[in-house]
């Protein structure tokens, strides 16, 4: 019960490929930040699947703090970008 | 000793094996769509459509399939953490991006005008 | 003196405790699983999960269980049959943009206004999340005063189901009991 395991990775990671287009043509700084979001996504997905193609399963402890960690990293930059200061006195 | 083991194939352990490869399938066929929908739609709010919706569940089914794959287990009880902090959090960040770009003065496409 | 504490009678101590066990069970199931992995599972282990529920529960109860008379067990259990009816919802809103992405369904978007009579925050922030999660819709901005809504829609099917036949505003108003 490995290969469809492998197939899946390959065709999610066929699609970081995608968006890496938009994040290095997109007109403006709004469109790149919603390809980060989009490939932090999937880099989680991914990592669940390589625990389960190698058999060890511990790297859903790592997967759960980054999906943590890159949720407040994009409100971060949304809150920055439509105020021009973090915290505002 | 001569012991001849004859493998009989567990009927129920396929059926789960089939029913997490088919939600699996379903879920990688949602996230190709979604950035697909990323590349080919002509706005950025529109673009938040396809990978607000369609990423965020993709992404679920994924985790719903290895949950199934892997029976009633500890390692399920974490997979279940990980899908249900992402149904809270994809629409919150969607939301904080569109209200990002509707208060910087981004226009709206409406049908009719070149691709932006 | 108990009002300077900042709640009344002993609900501060029954809310400390409440925290607690929330956060000490929490960490139980999230590590008992290496009792056969590792070797040796003894009090030491048990030791650190203590201090740092301690520690969480004597900082943040206030934020977890509210100050009381406000009816939450009704609501809760609306809120988790209302939580049912939402993730149908979200499969349909995927199964939407697919055909959209495809080329199934025209493309139209437009931005709509409307005002609903919901005031609280905690019913506020579940309307404007279950707009997200419907198919077609993304909330922009809401104003908490007059529970004005700015949303953005991607047809006229979507932003008539919003602001024509008006089903969600019924859920969410008979749920928080703000009709």
């Amino acid at each position: 019960m490995i290969a469809p395991f492998v197939i899946i990775a390959i065709l999610v990671g066929f699609t970081v490929l995608l968006c890496t287009y938009r994040a290095v043509f997109g007109p403006g700084t709004l469109n790149r930040i919603v390809a980060a979001n989009v490939i932090g996504t999937k880099a989680i997905v991914l990592l669940i699947l390589a625990g389960y193609i190698i058999e060890r399963p511990h790297f859903i402890d790592i997967g759960l703090m980054y999906a943590v960690l890159s949720f407040i990293g994009t409100i971060i930059m949304s809150k920055y970008l439509e105020r021009g200061d973090l915290c505002s006195r | 000793m001569l012991t001849i083991d004859i493998i009989t194939p567990d009927p129920l352990l396929t059926l789960i094996n089939i029913l997490a490869t088919i939600v699996m399938s379903m879920g990688a066929f949602f996230m190709v769509v979604g950035s697909v929908g990323l590349l080919k739609f002509p706005d950025f709010y529109t673009r938040l459509h396809a990978t607000g919706k369609c990423d965020t569940m993709g992404q679920i089914l994924i985790i719903v399939g290895c949950m199934i794959y892997q029976g009633f287990d500890f390692i399920t009880v974490k997979l279940f953490f990980v899908s249900a902090f992402y149904l809270f959090a994809g629409p919150a960040a969607t939301h904080a991006l569109m209200k990002a770009a509707y208060f910087t003065g981004l226009k709206v496409w409406k049908k009719g005008d070149p691709k932006m | 003196m108990t009002e300077a504490m900042g709640k009344t009678g002993n609900g501060k101590a029954f809310s400390i405790l409440l925290t607690f066990i929330i956060a000490f069970s929490l960490w139980l199931l999230f590590s008992y699983w290496n009792k056969y992995l590792v070797g040796h599972y003894d009090l030491f282990r048990l030791a650190r999960g203590i201090i740092v529920a301690v520690i969480i529960a004597l900082t943040m109860h206030q934020l977890l269980i509210p100050a009381g008379g406000q009816k939450r067990l009704v609501k809760l259990r609306r809120w988790c049959l209302y939580a049912l009816w939402e993730l149908w919802q979200i499969v349909l809103a995927a199964v939407d943009v697919a055909m959209r992405v495809l080329g199934l369904r025209p493309l139209d978007p437009r931005i709509i206004e409307f005002e609903t009579t919901l005031r609280s925050d905690l019913a506020l922030t579940t309307f404007g999340d279950s707009i997200t999660l419907t198919p077609g819709t993304i909330t922009i901005n809401i104003e908490p005063e007059r529970g004005k809504y700015v949303v953005h829609a991607i047809a006229q099917e979507p932003a008539d189901a919003l602001t024509v036949d008006q089903t969600m505003q019924k859920k969410v108003g008979y749920v928080f009991m703000e009709e």
